[in-house]
């Protein structure tokens, strides 16, 4: 055997005839699926675009978004409250949180909406005062809950519950040491909480947390089994008495579409900006987590 | 009052589970002394630092700070445990330097160094940061004032947090092994900066396996073994004529 040098031989890369096969075979089925899309009568194009931007859509898309952001603000509110108490050492305080993610983990949230939209069958009346004292104010459970308000508890309650478990799973991915450092400089267990722990806890979180947010967004299109006016029901209350189903259902569609491409453009958009933030790169000081006041410097 | 030393250990002792780590640790440190603690891993050294912070709670034994029990305070004839809050304010006179830095990585360098006179002394944002930028000066990091901690190597990172630490303008300095997690090139800038502190008369307790920096810029040296103080003296005694045999094969074995 004499040694055989590769240099200056021709390379022959490796060929890959089965990604051409496959490729053609899915371009195929693209090409039908368009052309049932495009040429299939019953779609009726021309309906979805008179009502794309039809009066009665744009005010349901309002109220889908006001409900997507009520339920996410208190969810997440709600959440940062019960993960601390879960991770706290006060044993009441773990079992009380520990119950609540029990059971608004487990109840559906259009059960939990239907329930509270009929609170008013078991407490009639609200009212506020000192127990076993006197009462300083009530109110008629029917004029608080509302379809609206019933659909935020019971968006809002399922969301806390899930939000307590990825917060609580971002606190304690934030090392030891940290509180320590926060703690030896004099901060008082909330100052370490709200000035260091959080804010790095909250960047660990935001992927499960923006996943989060295009799940409720859609979770709001129950609300249309309380009449609540959102984008579904919307459409839902314009083909009930035009008969346009199919077309009124794919004006729906494209709106959420549209909203859940925006909100994953959003959530990439941020998670590029804090690895900025902690990266090499010096850059301007204003350009953190100014969005979230909470984070802000004091 | 001159009798009462800035930082009293009496009695200390703390198990982790059935471990016994300190057994009944006593040592003073005077205002303006340099006291380095020595011994092999797993004497007890850094449990003993953080007995006196209360990050860890001693099971036994008390710490003072200028006369002051740490975590607790008098009434009439009872110790009544503090609050966490009234904790926290005792803990603004002792500065802690990690082995690990522990800096703030959301936070910029400038930002770590303001973070506790802004925070907890309350201090105007303003006179933080030029107290900040002199202390960066200071550990030669000025112009590393608005990089994040991510982009400094560890000697700097080092630098930084005692500055951080500095910037609560503590009375005593505690440094847990502050050089052990650093490449050999870069433990020379970070003893340099102590070297300064402890010439300028700062009060530290430094727990460390340098034992250059033990012999030349300690007024105090402290061996530990197993969880016991076994022998303390000047540094000349410790490392020229030590008087146990443990502190000599000790001693044989590091330098």
């Amino acid at each position: 055997m004499t040694f055989r040098s590769a240099a200056g031989a021709r390379k022959v890369p490796l060929r890959h005839p089965w990604w051409w096969a496959g490729g053609a075979v899915l371009l195929l089925l693209i090409a039908m699926f368009t052309h049932l899309l495009v040429t299939n009568e019953n779609m009726r194009w021309s309906v979805v675009v008179a009502y794309l931007f039809d009066a009665e859509i744009l005010g349901g898309l309002v109220t889908t978004l006001e409900l997507t952001a009520l339920a996410m603000v208190a969810g997440l509110a709600l959440g940062i409250v019960l993960a601390v108490m879960r991770l706290s050492a006060n044993p009441l305080f773990r079992s009380v949180s520990w119950l609540w993610l029990w059971f608004f983990r487990g109840v559906p949230p259009l059960v939990q909406m239907v329930f509270w939209f009929n609170l008013a069958t078991l407490i009639p009346v609200i009212e506020l005062g000192v127990p076993l004292g006197p009462t300083l104010a009530s109110w008629d459970t029917n004029t608080v809950i509302s379809s609206f308000s019933a659909a935020i508890l019971g968006l809002a309650l399922t969301e806390s519950a899930y939000a307590a478990e990825m917060i609580r799973a971002g606190i304690q991915a934030v090392p030891k040491g940290q509180t320590e450092a926060a703690l030896v400089l004099g901060m008082s267990k909330f100052q370490v909480m709200r000035r260091v722990v959080l804010p790095q806890a909250i960047r660990i979180v935001v992927p499960p947390i923006g996943n989060d947010l295009i799940s409720m967004l859609k979770f709001t299109s129950l609300v249309s089994v309380l009449a609540t006016p959102d984008l579904l029901y919307s459409a839902q209350m314009i083909y009930s008495r035009n008969y346009r189903t199919i077309p009124l259902l794919l004006v729906a569609t494209i709106w959420y579409l549209v909203l859940t491409t925006l909100l994953t453009v959003a959530q990439q958009h941020v998670e590029q900006r804090m690895r900025l933030a902690r990266g090499t790169v010096p850059g301007p000081v204003g350009k953190r987590l100014r969005f979230l006041p909470l984070f802000g410097r004091a | 009052m001159t009798d009462i030393p800035l930082l009293r250990v009496e009695r200390v002792s703390k198990a982790f589970g059935g471990n016994q780590v300190l057994r009944e640790v006593s040592l003073d440190v005077r205002a303006g002394q340099v006291q380095c603690v020595i011994g092999p891993s797993g004497s007890g050294k850094s449990t003993l630092l953080r007995c006196v912070n209360r990050l860890e709670v001693p099971d036994s034994g008390h710490v003072y700070l200028e006369g002051e029990p740490i975590g607790y305070r008098w009434k009439g004839e009872s110790l009544y445990e503090l609050t966490p809050s009234q904790l926290a304010v005792q803990r603004r006179r002792m500065g802690m330097v990690f082995q690990n830095f522990h800096l703030f990585p959301h936070r910029r360098v400038i930002e770590n160094v303001t973070e506790g006179p802004v925070v907890v002394g309350g201090m105007d944002r303003a006179a933080a940061r030029e107290q900040a930028m002199a202390l960066l000066s200071k550990v030669g990091l000025a112009e590393k004032a608005d990089a994040f901690p991510e982009s400094l190597s560890g000697g700097q990172q080092q630098r930084v947090a005692i500055a951080r630490s500095l910037a609560m303008r503590p009375a005593l300095m505690l440094f847990d092994e502050p050089t052990s997690a650093l490449d050999p090139e870069l433990v020379g800038d970070v003893l340099d900066v102590m070297k300064d502190l402890a010439n300028e008369g700062m009060t530290m307790v430094v727990v460390t396996h340098e034992m250059g920096f033990a012999r030349d810029v300690s007024d105090h040296v402290v061996f530990m073994d197993g969880g016991c103080v076994v022998e303390s003296g000047t540094p000349e005694q410790i490392f020229g004529a030590p008087e146990h045999e443990r502190t000599r094969s000790f001693l044989s074995r590091v330098i």
